[in-house]
């Protein structure tokens, strides 16, 4: 597979090393001079000198061939953003995966239809939420295209759903519960189905509908 | 009419003066406060401080509101990404972009935003200049 990476940061100087390993031929762009210079050291002729968001670069760096994949993971969102673009729109780049630096820039990839980004922040968050189960709420999978959220929730013996029917919860619209692990075995929720004190719920939740989502069945946060 | 100004250079601050003058209603967001001393001792339209990437800062310049607006910070991809915001996230009719860079000024343009280049504007007065004085070359030499 041929690989362009944007940015020879701590990202995109490991992942060109991976890669390389792993077989892929890669040319790895960086723009400023003296991790250039630290680069070209380590990698030789694959690292390019110039800065990517410049069409000429991008095309020195073999853009019209074009790459299988295009990492943009400089530190800079609005560049990452324009290579994604370039790579995408200009050459038919199949697949571009970019880096999001702050995670308030998220909604401006996505409206921008840059489908796959990374987002450390975001992703140490994800980790953190995973860790806490007082929380209430772990998000097990985002499903970007479809605007909706996969989430499990646990039931405690305060929440305002423990008792109810499924039916009766006043859920959000769109949302919907799946199935409820209780007592080690797993059941399809009906909307008959009462939930318990210590039920693990797996439910479907449209992307803004999260704190109404909890609201009714937890509770508020606490 | 309402217009919105990002970005407060020379460009951004002789944009929004003209604007203002012509009686629209401007609103001006740079990330720096001394960059509203650019806009005279007499602005009385808006200035917000704050990043225009920064959608909490152009809500609070009242894009919503806005009938066209101009992007002109010192950052071409910058600039882009702002452009583009502001087309298809506030669905503002009137977007004109600054791009130094030529080749993505020309790509952005073929894909319906409305950008300036100065450089190419440049390239073009400084040719027409050379070739309006200067006795031309022959086709041999």
């Amino acid at each position: 597979m041929y690989v362009i990476v944007a940015g020879g940061g701590q990202v995109g100087s490991n992942v060109t090393r991976s890669l390389a390993e792993m077989g892929h031929e890669v040319t790895l762009v960086e723009q400023r001079p003296d991790q250039f210079a630290r680069l070209e050291e380590e990698f030789g002729p694959v690292v390019l000198r110039g800065d990517a968001t410049e069409i000429h670069v991008l095309e020195r760096a073999g853009i019209a061939r074009p790459p299988e994949l295009v990492l943009a993971v400089t530190g800079d969102d609005e560049d990452n953003l324009v290579i994604s673009q370039l790579a995408k729109e200009g050459y038919g780049v199949p697949k571009a995966i970019a880096r999001v630096n702050n995670p308030r820039n998220q909604q401006h990839f996505d409206l921008l239809g840059i489908t796959q980004t990374v987002c450390a922040t975001t992703s140490i968050l994800g980790l953190v939420e995973h860790e806490m189960p007082e929380h209430g709420l772990v998000r097990l999978l985002e499903l970007q295209k479809e605007g909706l959220l996969v989430v499990e929730v646990q039931v405690e013996g305060g929440s305002p759903a423990a008792g109810k029917r499924a039916g009766g919860l006043g859920l959000p619209a769109g949302s919907r519960l799946v199935s409820v692990f209780r007592q080690g075995r797993t059941e399809l929720v009906e909307p008959s189905t009462v939930m318990r004190p210590g039920d693990q719920v797996l439910a479907i939740v449209p992307q803004g509908s999260v704190p109404e989502f909890r609201r009714a069945l937890l509770g508020a946060p606490r | 009419m309402r217009a919105l100004v990002i970005g407060c250079g020379r460009v951004g601050s002789s944009v929004a003066k003209g604007l203002a003058a012509e009686g629209w209603d401007v609103t001006v967001v740079d990330e720096n406060e001394d960059a509203l001393a650019r806009l005279g001792a007499g602005w009385r339209d808006g200035f917000v401080v704050g990043h225009g990437m920064d959608t909490t800062v152009l809500e609070s310049a009242g894009v919503a509101e806005a009938d066209a607006a101009v992007v002109a910070t010192d950052g071409d991809n910058t600039n882009i990404v702002i452009g583009q915001v502001l087309q298809k996230r506030y669905e503002i009719t009137t977007v004109v972009v600054r791009v130094l860079d030529p080749a993505r000024a020309q790509f952005y343009a073929e894909r319906g935003m409305q950008t300036i280049c100065p450089t190419q504007t440049a390239i073009a007065a400084l040719l027409d200049t050379v070739r309006a004085t200067a006795p031309q070359p022959s086709a041999a030499s």
